[in-house]
This record gives structure tokens, sequence and C-alpha cells, in this order.
């Protein structure tokens, strides 16, 4: 049972890692029905540029508590990557809004090597460390272990999608969004400003990009120039098992996707008496897409129907 | 550039006129043959034999642009796992000619039954992916690609099949019933090393690629890609079945893709799993995105640039040693780099490739005004 | 009229090949400056550009050094002045490019090849070598199927995978007393080749394995796979991967609470590993092949006659060193530089090396090449102790 507590416990704080970057494609997508797939690098992006500040700081002559250096490097992180949503939006999808579907996604795959690319120039091929200057305290509930980290980012990243909740259906700007959802061109014509509200709408998720970021680099204590792939796409996968386009759904998908990850690599050797282990785990992000998209293709939660030839 | 191919500049005007001169057309069949027949001697005596093997892998690649172009050229579906096919077809080969299993059969049994197989890993991936718009078709095949990597180099337990990480080792080479073609030979006083009998080979496979790609694309069925390409709605109403045609292109493009790694298998004598990862299908999406999707000379160019650009930019290394002292930017770093931006560069402002074809140019800029 | 699509087609090509003509001709002109001595040229392939280019920058200057030293002798052979000439080349550690390197030297008609630096590219180059005749003395390469294909020109101056991996397992159950040993590897050639000669060690030692799981070389999270070793308890974890996946883990080893002890190869058995642990890096213990530099038979004079030159020796490059000589010496016992005649020289030869006393088996592999075992204690890799493999 410890195990099997404390499998959940990996998976939940995965999980809402997952949600925190799935909420990025999940907006872009409910409004320009647009793959961003450079959502991931935006999040290492994040992880190198909070980094580069921590280690700033910790270098420098200034004596600052550990809590503080982090949150310098958080602020930093934030409006960096709320430029960088808003120059990519600018530069590579504004003028492929009307072009054919093919174009803006081969253009997201260019932006996406891109900026891994650029990294990698800047910061370098090695993983970088990240520096241990929040003291790590350890909690055993029921005999699985936890610690202050986990439960901070378990803890915020869901106070952080509630905000945006609050933020999408009790505010001005969110029924404006919402609206462009629908239609951008009735919405347009109800005088909402389309082209600010898809440009605010890539700032608010490359911020929430940002902030997944540093939360990945601090838990697992390293960014790399290619962390921000692979976590892409299985954000991604998550967007879609939720439903793609509901905000709700990329929180219930992260978690979901989380936990299947993690008592998936934990027990499928058992499961399948050692016929298949824990090699197989990066394939089932990939299964439970493709088995959503046959059977339910609106997702767990989905509003947005996914076949629309 | 832009004047000399406006529509009535007297450059265009002669040129069309040539192309439509059925004696000019042989003789320059002639020519362009006598010219492929003697490219690698031409290509060793100009930079060395080292040479003669990058143009086997243009070759290889040029198969396997042609291959992806029948999905997401002619057919608008966006592959992002293609390179799974050139796995398929390069594991065929290996493990049915190695000392794996013990068998040896020869390549022209195994290069169609690799075409085959990766044909129908085609439909596989295309069934369940049929219903789904360009993006999401984009991400599962993505997915589908990293599942048949992670497979192969898994399927080691608890039976050896495809010996895991390890790869397969001394994969026997291409011959012809006694005669290898890995062995030189003097054929009429000449002598032909191995590498020129695999360019011959090769050059026989990628004008037969070329010859049935441009088939298709003139025949019913390419039309009924073009047509599900540009509005599945109206191709369907139009009474094409859009199911069939679909799938179809999945397992023409795959099959390609089987043929290209049946013989990137036996020219490299072994295959392993890290050669078949994510970045080789971008590359081969970005060489027909360059040269020109749906358009078979551009995607020609397309392969032709990209195979040779990581070879010259080798010398920009020694260029920045002599311009700066030191190497600066390594110039391996900036592969990728000059890719990603490429893919940007093009959308943008040639969406239709650097070698369009005149239809698809057309269509482009119509929809963009 | 069909006919003029593929003649658009092929002009590109064409243009392509032939304006790359025009270059190369002035630099084949210029290296055959013949002077009364013999020319014998010697490739040397490692990863010149990318992510491993500080390695394979350190192996052209190994290789450099036993060249010019041998120039400065004078050396005469066959009734000859021979002249050693360097043949350098980049595979980028990309299996195609190296078999393109490969048929490079060929044509070159270079006498020996020392390279390439990973197993990747050494293994498919090696039929190229075999097939023209060339001797190939990898100093890096250390994946068994190499010199496992039954060529006779394949050599190599490191202890292979399986060696270290029979000492490894040694060490886990006789040393460390390990009864139930947990194993995770990473899934590359590497690290399953690794993990499985550490296995098969262990199970003839009669430990038991109670885990066996696997990652991947891109992965960052272990948590799961190391909650469900957590569960069987073992008493020693070998990893089979790399530092950058082997620093974060032992960091979420204990992070864990999991108090066994962790064993990595030499993909793990660096600086990088400790900066990625941390504090949590303590007490880890990792082997390499070769012996430390302090270590070795010639190494100190190695060490300081390399550094002033071409600065802090990175890893492979004193292997370069002696591969160039041993294949000299060869060279010198048959009178002949042609690798037909010096071949049989070299299977057979004994050669004083700055890192060991070289002698082939019947495969080309080091006899009784040394493995050394480190731990690391206040924040660095120390050594414990050093290891002769067995046959």
């Amino acid at each position: 049972m410890d195990i099997f507590l404390q499998q959940l416990i990996n998976g939940l704080v995965l999980g809402s890692i997952y949600a925190l970057v799935a909420l990025g494609y999940t907006m872009v997508y409910g409004i320009l029905e647009l793959i961003n797939f450079a959502h991931g690098e935006i999040t290492m992006i994040g992880a190198m540029v909070s980094l580069a500040v921590i280690n700033l700081l910790i270098g420098s002559s200034l004596d600052l508590p550990g809590v503080m250096i982090v949150f310098m490097g958080v602020l930093t992180a934030i409006p960096a990557c709320m430029a960088l949503g808003f120059l990519i939006e600018r530069v590579a999808y504004r003028p492929l809004r009307h072009a054919p579907r093919l174009a803006p996604l081969i253009t997201a795959i260019g932006v996406s090597i891109v900026l891994q690319n650029v990294a990698m120039l800047i910061w370098g091929r090695q993983y970088i460390s990240f520096p241990a200057i929040i003291p790590i305290q350890r909690y055993e509930i029921l005999g699985a272990t936890i610690s202050n980290l986990q439960i901070f980012i378990f803890i915020f990243s869901g106070l952080l999608m509630a905000g945006l909740v609050a933020l999408v259906h009790k505010t001005r700007f969110g029924r404006a969004m919402r609206a462009t959802a629908q239609s951008p061109q009735s919405a347009s014509l109800m005088g909402v400003n389309v082209n600010n509200i898809i440009a605010i709408t890539f700032i608010l998720g490359s911020a929430l990009a940002a902030i997944a970021g540093v939360m990945v680099g601090a838990y697992y204590g390293l960014a790399h120039y290619y962390m921000g792939f692979l976590l892409g796409l299985k954000a991604f996968c998550a967007a879609v098992l939720g439903g793609i386009g509901n905000i709700a759904g990329a929180m219930l998908g992260g978690l979901l996707l989380g936990v299947i990850e993690s008592l998936g690599a934990g027990y499928i050797g058992d499961l399948t008496g050692g016929f298949l282990g824990s090699h197989y785990q990066d394939v089932f992000a990939f299964l439970v897409l493709i088995i959503v998209l046959v059977f339910r293709p609106s997702g767990l939660l989905g509003e947005r129907v996914v076949e629309r030839a | 550039m832009s004047q000399l191919f406006s529509k009535n500049s007297p450059f265009l005007a002669r040129w069309t006129a040539f192309k439509h001169d059925r004696r000019a057309a042989w003789i320059a069949f002639v020519v362009v043959g006598a010219l492929l027949a003697a490219l690698p001697f031409l290509v060793e005596l100009g930079l060395g034999r080292s040479w003669v093997r990058v143009l086997n892998f243009t070759l290889l690649y040029i198969m396997l642009a042609l291959g992806l172009n029948i999905v997401v050229g002619y057919a608008g579906l966006l592959d992002l796992g293609y390179v799974a096919f050139y796995a398929v077809g390069a594991y065929c080969y290996a493990l049915l000619a190695s000392p794996h299993f013990g068998l040896h059969l020869p390549f022209w049994i195994i290069l169609p039954i690799g075409a085959l197989v990766a044909g129908l890993f085609g439909i596989l991936l295309g069934t369940p992916t049929l219903r789904l718009r360009g993006d999401y078709l984009a991400i599962v095949t993505l997915g589908f690609g990293e599942i048949i990597r992670i497979f192969l180099n898994n399927l080691n337990t608890p039976v050896n099949i495809t010996n895991g990480p390890q790869g397969i080792n001394l994969i026997d080479p291409f011959h012809i019933g006694g005669i290898s073609l890995n062995q030189a030979h003097t054929i009429a006083g000449i002598t032909l090393p191995s590498t020129y009998n695999i360019y011959y080979l090769f050059l026989l496979l990628t004008l037969l690629i070329i010859f049935i790609s441009m088939r298709l694309q003139n025949s019913r069925i390419g039309r009924a890609w073009v047509a599900i390409r540009e509005d599945e709605v109206a191709a369907e109403a139009m009474g094409i079945n859009t199911r069939n045609i679909k799938l179809l292109a999945f397992a023409m493009g795959a099959s390609f893709g089987g043929v290209s790694g049946g013989l990137f298998a036996g020219l490299q004598g072994f295959v392993s799993p890290e050669s078949f990862n994510l970045l080789e299908s971008i590359m081969i999406l970005c060489m027909i995105v360059l040269g020109g999707m749906g358009h078979i000379p551009g995607v020609i160019l397309g392969a032709v640039l990209l195979t040779v650009l990581p070879e010259a930019l080798r010398y920009m290394g020694d260029l920045q040693r002599y311009l700066f002292g030191s190497v600066i930017v390594d110039p391996a770093d900036l592969r990728l780099l000059l890719f990603g931006l490429a893919l940007i560069i093009m959308m943008i402002f040639r969406p239709a490739g650097l070698w369009p074809s005149p239809q698809r140019s057309r269509e482009l800029s119509d929809v963009e005004t | 009229m069909k006919y003029s699509n593929i003649t658009i087609g092929i002009i590109p090509l064409l243009c392509l090949a032939l304006s790359a003509c025009g270059k190369q001709e002035s630099a084949d002109t210029a290296t055959h400056t013949t002077t009364a001595e013999e020319v014998v040229k010697i490739g040397a392939a490692a990863p010149l550009t990318g992510p491993q280019s500080h390695l394979g920058k350190d192996n052209e200057n190994g290789t450099k050094m036993a060249i010019e030293e041998a120039n400065a002798k004078g050396l005469i052979i066959g009734g000859k002045k021979i002249r050693f000439e360097l043949i350098s080349e980049d595979d980028q550690a990309d299996p195609r490019l190296g078999t393109v390197v490969a048929q490079k030297f060929v044509d070159q008609q270079v006498k020996g090849v020392i390279g390439h630096l990973n197993s990747g590219t050494t293994i498919p180059s090696s039929k190229i070598y075999s097939d023209a005749g060339i001797v190939q003395i990898s100093p890096a390469a250390t994946n068994v199927t190499y010199t496992s294909q039954g060529f006779k020109t394949a050599f190599r101056v490191m202890a292979n995978d399986a060696q270290q991996g029979k000492v490894l397992g040694y060490y886990a159950t006789h040393q460390l007393g390990g009864k139930k040993i947990a194993i995770i590897d990473d899934r590359t050639a590497y690290g399953q080749g690794l993990a499985d000669e550490f296995k098969k060690a262990v199970t003839e030692a009669g430990a038991q394995i109670v885990a066996h799981e696997f990652t991947t070389d891109k992965a960052t999270d272990f948590m799961s796979i190391l909650t469900k070793i957590k569960s069987v308890k073992p008493d020693v974890l070998f990893y089979g991967g790399m530092d950058a996946q082997g620093g974060p883990m032992m960091k979420q080893v204990r992070g864990l609470g999991l108090t066994t002890r962790f064993l990595t190869g030499d993909g793990g058995s660096t600086p990088e590993f400790i900066k990625l642990a941390g504090a949590d890096a303590e007490g880890a213990y990792s082997s390499l092949p070769g012996v430390p530099l302090a270590k070795m038979p010639g190494g100190e004079e190695f060490g300081a006659r390399f550094t002033p030159k071409y600065g802090q020796i990175q890893l492979y490059a004193p292997y370069c060193y002696d591969a160039v000589n041993v294949m000299i010496s060869a060279m010198q016992q048959a009178d002949s530089v042609e690798p037909a005649k010096y071949l049989p020289k070299l299977a057979g030869i004994t050669h004083d090396g700055v890192t060991a006393k070289i002698n082939f088996d019947e495969k080309g592999d080091l006899k009784g090449g040394m493995i050394t075992l480190y731990q690391v204690k206040n924040g660095q890799w120390e050594v414990l102790e050093t290891l002769e493999t067995k046959p």
C-alpha cells in the first residue's frame, strides 16, 4: 500500500506540471485551432532564464535568502517568456493565419527547433544543475515520502489553474476570449479586438509555461535545452485527454496522465508477467492519445469537436 | 529572377517552346542519361571517392523524400513519424539477410517484402487516424514514430527479435546471384568499385520511384489526393472514397520509405534504433518543404540541398578559423538552427518551396490574398 | 514530353556536383609535393564538432603527438626514411558519416586508422576497413560487437564493456557484499550492453537480481521505477548509462529515502555526475576502463609532455598515443608499412605503452585490460583500487 501511495504521489506531482503546460496548449488551441509546438520550448526557456538569474544572484555579493533568489528568478523568467510568446505569435503565426492548415504547423515545428538550438548555443549542450538553495524537507505519510517542494508544486499549480478559470469565466477579458474562441468573426463584429485577444492568450500561456519551467527545473534539479520537447508533447497528450480547448479538461488530463505514467511504469511488469516493463514508459502518453482520439475525440470533458475537416 | 520567370518574359516563352519540342526532349533525355551514368566518375575525379558515397546517400534521401511527398505533398497529411517506415524497411532487410536469424535472402526479394510490410504499417497507422484533422494527425504520427522506435529498441526480451539497442550487425551486402555488389567488378575494361555498383542500383530504384511518383501524380488517384488536400468535404461530395484514398497515400508513401530503409541497411551493413529518431523525420520533412511540396523536381532539389549542406557546413569551421583565428560557432550546432529557420522563412515568404509546381504556387497565392 | 520533367530534376544535382569540383583540386596537388622520404598516411577519426568535440579534439591531439614524435626520430622502415602524415577527419559521432569518413581514408590509401571514438561509428566503419585490408585501432570504442565480427583488422587498446561489466559485477558482489541487486539501464547500446554483462557476472557470483528497470537517455524523472525498486529493498543499485541521467537519478534515490549503495560505469564516472547529484553524490561508486594517469606506467611523464602543448587531458589522449605507437612498432618489426605485412606482427605484439602493457587476444581485444574503481568522497571521485580483467 505504501508503494501504491508513493506512486500516486509521484504521479500527481508529475501530473500537475503536465497540467500547467497543457493549459497553454489548450488556450491557444481553443482560440486559434493551432497546436503551438513551440510551447514546450517556452517552458524550457523559462527554466533556463530563471536558472541564469539564480546563478547570477548566488554569484553576486548580495546575500539574499534562498526563497528570495528563486522568486527573483521566476520574476525574470515570466516577462521573458511573455515577450517570447508575443514575439512568436507575431512573427511566426500571425502572417499565416489565413494560410492553408499545413503552413502554421510547419512554422510551429520550425520555431520549436530554432528555440532549442538557440538555447543550446547560449547555454551549451550539457545538463545544467539547479543549485539547491531551498532547503528540502521530507515527510513520511503512511510509509510514503513527500517533500515540501512536491507539496508546493501540487498546491501552487492548483491555485494558478483556479485563478485562470476565474479569469476566463468571471472577467470581461475572459468573455472576450470565449467569444473569440467560438467565432473570431462575430467577436470582432461585437467590438472585440481579436488580434489583441490572441496576443494576450499567447502571453498568458507563456507565463504559465515559464512558471512550469521553473518548477520542473527546481523539482528535478536540472535544466537542459532539450527538456521542453518531450514535456510539451506529453502535456499536449494531456490536453487532448481532458478535451482540448477546455481549461478544466487540461487540468484533469494532466493529473490523469501523470498518474497513468507513474502507475504504468510501476506496475506494467507485474500486470503482464514480466513481458512488458518500464521500457515502455514513454509509450503510455501516445497510446492514451491515440485511444482518446479514436474513441472519444472530444476528450473527457471536451467541448470542441475534434473532427472538423 | 522574378522577372525571368514572370508570365510574359521572353525567356519563359522560349523555355515553354523548348519543353514542347519532342526532339529536344529526346536529346535532353539522352544527355541526362549519359551524365547520370558518368556522374560517379565525374564526382570522383573532382572530389574524391568518398563523395560517391555522399552521392549514394543523396539518392537514398531523394527516395525517402519522394515517399513522404506522397503523404504530405500530394494528400496534404502531415506525417511526422515517417522515419518509422524507413525503420521498418531497414529492419526487414536486417532480419532477413543477416546472421541474426541465419536467413540470407537476396535483396531483390527482400526489398519488395520490406515495401509491403512498411505499406501494411502505413495502413496500420492510417486506420485510426483517418478522421483526424491535420494537426492532430501530426502529433499522432509523431507518437507512432516514437512507438515504433521504442519497440525496436526493446524487443530483445523476452524473445530476441530486434536485438534491442545493440542493433543488427553483419548485414549481407547487395548481391545478384553470385555477384556481390560489394566488390569491384570489371566490365568492358572499366573497373567499377563497390560504391559505383551501389550508385547504379540506387539510381535505378530512384528513377523507378520518380517514375511511379510522376505516374501517380497524373493519375485518378493523384488527382483525388490533391482534391482531398484542397477540400476534403468537397472531395467526398465528388464521389471520392476519401477513406481508401487516404489509406492508399499512407501505404504508398510508407512503401517508398520501406524500400529506402532496406537500401540503407544493405549499404551500412549495420542498423540500430538510434538511426531512426524524430530528427530524421523532421529532416525529410524539411527537404520537401524547402524544395516544394507536391512537386517532384522541387523535392529532389530539397533532398540534394539538405544532404550536401552538412558536408558543406564542414568548410564553415575552416572559414571561421581563417577569418577569426578560431572556431566561434561550431558548424554542427548551426545545422539544425538553419533547418528550423528555413522552415519558418519558407512558410512565411515562399510557402510553395524553392521550386514550386506551377499549379501549387497559384493555389497558395490565391489563398493569401 | 514526359522526360523533360526528369531533366529539370537532375540539373541542380549536376550543377552542385560540378560547382564543388573546383576547390578540391588545388588542395590535392599541394599534398603531393613529396621529398626524398616516403610519406605514410595515418587516418584519425573522431567527432571534432558537436557535443563530444572536446573528446574528439583530445583524441586528435594524442594521435598528433605520437606522430610528431615518430617523425622527429626519423624512422627507417623497409630501407626508406619514413615521414608519417596525419589525416584527421570529423565523423560527428554519426554512424552514417562514419562510413563516409572511412571511405575517404580508403581512397587516400592510409596505412592504418586510429579511431573511431564512439562504438556507433566504429562498428559500421570497421567493415569498410576490413574490406580494404586497412588496420584499425580504436582508442575508445568499448562495445563488444566491434571485435566480435571476425574482422582481422580490428583492434582496440581499451577494455571493452564485457570486461568492465565483469569487473563491476565482481566488485558489487565481493567487495560491496551485494546479495540482492537492482539494475537500471538506459536502453542505449552502451547502457544495455554494460548492464547485461554486469547482470551475468552478478548472477554467476550467486547474487540475486531483484529488479531490472529501464529508462531512456533523455529522461529526468525516475521516481516511479525507483519507487518500485525501493519496494524490493536491494543492497546494491547498478545504473548502466551516462552521467546526465545518473546524477539526477542518484538525487532521486536519496530523495525517496533509499539508502542502498549506488554503482555505475564509466559513463557516470565524471565530474558532471557529482555536479548534478549535488550533495547526494557522496558515496557513489563508479568504474573507468584503464588506469588513472598517475598509475599508468608512463602516465606522469606523458602528462608532462602533453599538457603544456595541448592543455588538460580529457580522457582518451594517452590511448590514442599508445594506439599510434603500437602500430608503428608493428611496422618496424615487420619492416614494412603495408597493412598486410605488419598486421600479423601487430596481432602478436607486446608493447610497453603509457597506459599499459599492450597485448591483443585473438579477437583484437586488449589482454588483461585494467579497470579502476572510484568513489565520491568530499565531492570528488577518489581512486579505490584497480582490478585486472580476467579472460
